[in-house]
């Protein structure tokens, strides 16, 4: 095998129990987003754009969706005969079957996998976070200051920090302590779990924490808190633009509305940074002549008979005569009867909605209602969180 | 379907649509928003199972290329078959282009070396959605040597110039057949598909070189009604025949209906075509949009009438484009309008200008033009 000078490994494993009905049978990253995608498409479409042609995908939590969605990687140009998607689930070995512990004991695990391709760096990432980044930059950085591990970081709100690992940094970026998800925290400075290591000093941090049977092998609480306490060479990499964590209903429910601004902080119309996706190969959407789109997002393959209001619909929504549809994200091919209305809803994949049905709460500061996938809303019903 | 090749027949000389094939040839023109006219008849054979397919082609085929690839959308990118480009085995500078069957003869390799019992042979100015298992099985079970596929259409409402009518008999054998509406007018539109066992295809082509007869259809078939069974298999589904502008426009028109909407693209068989990548299309605030199909990557912020958006158009702000067709990454500016239009790809509108067509003559705008 040639050697890589980077490889990437995709943590695709996590439950998504926050998101409830929606992660039923998928995991987090094969969550539908934004009209089209999942939520793993923009970490594979940054490692593609960013020149990476080598990811190792870590699954554990509900595969089956992420697996047949992945299939060679070829939507993401990946492909490769020397590289590509590789799809690493726990395996049984000689002394039996281990689940994945941690985010550290899941590349631990995976060796072997990183050895076949010897590289100078690995990347590591999570599957569940929505934004366009340049990693071969980060790279670029980590190499020019001779860090061991670099950490992307990206300011929060101030009252957020307790969701995230804080670091504290000094006047150069030197990263001084991590701590995680902190009550008062130092710092607004929040880790976007995006990880750059040598690769010879990673291998030899997770060896020793195999081995520590206090250890909860994971890189927030474990990994980088041993390598600042031996103090190796962290740097920080400030992150400007878009990201975000789509962790809840709330916080998936805000970024697919972001995309909805006259002008986005996150383009998807950027041609220079597209973000590739499985195509369904549906025809153009249709708006019939009593249909009207306003300030939404639409796919292929729908047919809105009603009105869309501050909406995102994915491919193949069927949305009938007089039905009204705002503030809300349908997944694909889901069917809306006539004279519904849908407020602050999420509904998900496949479900069909009778007629004259009104579900979710009008108004801002309305709670979302969630519908999950598949489900049969009889007509006259209301439904509401 | 292991037991057939296709064969996509692009040689014979078509020049009917004017400015829209100027620079490419008419299976590459661009057709219901994200479309070209080929995707219809390759989706077709993909959504058959044909896992081996020859392109015959004649000129003007780079944009032909570059969409196809390697066939990866039609699932053609196979070790076994797959996907095979045949352009005209002639020697330039003294090339004599004298039909269609001569690129069939250049290229009876493809069929030689094949080991399939059948072929089916098809152009790309027909564009229905069609799984031609049922009738490849009605080709066998009725002993035929040629089953032609035909649709029946209104010949008081359809241009059905420059299309083969059909004299059908109650065996469904194929009486007589011609391109003059004053001799057969029954409405039986040739598709310009027929299928046809491997081995009599080779000897006819042979047959017919040797006799300096070059056209596919009046010598392979037209002159062999009474010598071969020749039978017709009709098909039922929707059916466009593109034969000039002004049946481009409205037959891409046809598409705003929804039973034709879902007829075409999704029974039997779903579309494929070469994948963009772009975005959901997005709705501004001032948006109004009715009885239109929009495709992915466009930005709409004006109004948009009984009109198809390619992918990647962008409408400004108080823009109106009213019974149009706009291809691939057309721009218009603010408060510009266009009636009865048809846009190549990549056409700017400055902001204020306008521009009216005729409904009953639409107007083409040159690729890349800035008005």
């Amino acid at each position: 095998m040639q050697r890589k000078e980077i490889i990437a490994m995709l943590l695709a494993g996590g439950e998504g129990r926050r998101l409830g009905a929606l992660t039923q049978k998928l995991a987090k990253p094969a969550v539908p987003f934004g009209g089209k995608y999942r939520i793993i498409d923009f970490t594979l479409s940054n490692c593609s754009n960013s020149g990476i042609d080598t990811v190792g995908v870590l699954t554990q939590y509900q595969p089956l969706i992420l697996n047949s969605y992945l299939g060679i990687g070829s939507p993401w140009d990946l492909d490769r005969s020397n590289g590509g998607v590789t799809v690493l689930p726990p395996y049984v070995q000689s002394d039996g079957g281990h689940w994945y512990k941690g985010t550290a004991n899941a590349i631990f695990q995976n060796i072997f996998y990183i050895e076949r391709y010897n590289p100078q760096y690995i990347l590591v990432i999570s599957g569940d976070h929505i934004y366009k980044m340049d990693y071969d930059k980060m790279l670029q950085e980590h190499k020019k200051r001779g860090a061991e591990a670099t950490i992307a970081l990206i300011e929060v709100p101030w009252e957020e920090t307790g969701r995230f690992g804080i670091m504290n940094v000094d006047a150069h970026d030197n990263i001084l302590d991590f701590e995680e998800k902190p009550k008062n925290a130092k710092t607004n400075l929040a880790s976007m779990g995006i990880y750059i290591f040598n690769w010879d000093v990673l291998k030899s941090y997770l060896t020793r924490d195999d081995e520590n049977p206090y250890s909860s092998h994971d890189f927030g609480k474990d990994i980088i808190p041993r390598m600042l306490q031996e103090e190796r060479s962290l740097f920080a990499y400030r992150f400007k633009d878009y990201w975000k964590d789509v962790g809840t209903i709330e916080s998936l429910w805000e970024a697919n509305m972001d995309l909805l601004e006259a002008f986005p902080t996150l383009n998807l119309h950027d041609t220079e940074w597209r973000i590739y996706s499985v195509n369904p190969n549906h025809p153009p959407q249709y708006i019939a002549p009593q249909g009207s789109a306003k300030q939404s997002l639409i796919n292929e393959g729908c047919m809105v008979f009603g009105s869309v209001d501050h909406s995102v619909l994915f491919y193949g929504v069927q949305v009938g005569d007089k039905s009204t549809i705002r503030d809300s994200i349908i997944m694909p091919n889901v069917k809306i009867g006539q004279n519904v209305k849908i407020y602050k809803t999420i509904i998900g994949e496949g479900t069909v909605i009778g007629d004259n049905c009104t579900i979710g709460v009008e108004g801002a500061d309305a709670p979302i209602t969630l519908i999950g996938e598949d489900s049969f809303i009889p007509s006259n019903t209301k439904v509401k969180n | 379907m292991k037991n057939v090749i296709g064969v996509i027949n692009l040689g014979k000389p078509h020049s009917m649509l004017d400015e829209l094939t100027r620079n490419r040839s008419i299976a590459s023109v661009p057709f219901g928003g994200r479309y070209r006219l080929i995707d219809f008849t390759l989706s077709n054979m993909a959504n058959t199972g044909i896992s081996k397919v020859a392109v015959f082609t004649l000129n003007k085929s780079r944009s032909l290329m570059d969409h196809l690839g390697s066939g990866k959308e039609w699932q053609l990118d196979r070790k076994i078959g797959g996907l095979f480009m045949l352009p005209p085995a002639i020697t330039f500078p003294t090339a004599d282009y004298k039909g269609d069957l001569q690129n069939f003869y250049g290229h009876i390799d493809y069929f030689n070396r094949s080991k399939e019992e059948y072929v089916i042979v098809c152009r790309s100015h027909m564009v229905c959605n069609v799984n031609y298992s049922d009738a490849l099985q009605f080709h066998i079970d009725s002993e035929a040597d040629i089953t032609m596929l035909y649709n029946r259409l209104d010949p008081d409402t359809v241009d059905l110039s420059n299309c083969y009518q059909l004299e059908v008999d109650e065996h469904h054998r194929v009486r007589q057949m011609s391109s003059d509406a004053d001799e057969i007018n029954t409405g039986n539109v040739y598709m310009e598909s027929f299928i046809i066992n491997r081995t009599l295809l080779v000897e006819m082509i042979e047959h017919c070189i040797a006799h300096e007869q070059y056209d596919l259809t009046e010598s392979l078939i037209m002159q062999n009604i009474d010598t071969f069974q020749v039978n017709a298999y009709q098909h039922e589904g929707h059916l466009s025949i593109i034969n000039s502008t002004t049946s481009y426009y409205n037959q891409s028109m046809r598409l705003l209906n929804p039973d034709v909407w879902r007829g075409l693209f999704f029974q039997p068989g779903l579309v494929y075509t070469k994948i963009k990548d772009e975005p959901p299309s997005k709705y501004i605030e001032t948006a109004d949009v009715n009885n239109s199909l929009i495709a992915n990557g466009c930005i709409v912020q004006g109004r948009v009438e009984n009109s198809i958006l390619f992918r990647g158009v962008k409408v400004a702000k108080g823009a109106t484009i009213r019974n149009s067709i706009l291809m691939q990454e057309c721009e218009i500016g603010e408060g510009a309008v266009v009636e009865n239009m048809i846009l190549d790809k990549e056409v700017c509108i400055k902001r204020g200008q306008t521009l009216l067509g005729n409904a009953s003559e639409p107007v083409v705008i040159t690729k890349r033009s800035t008005i």
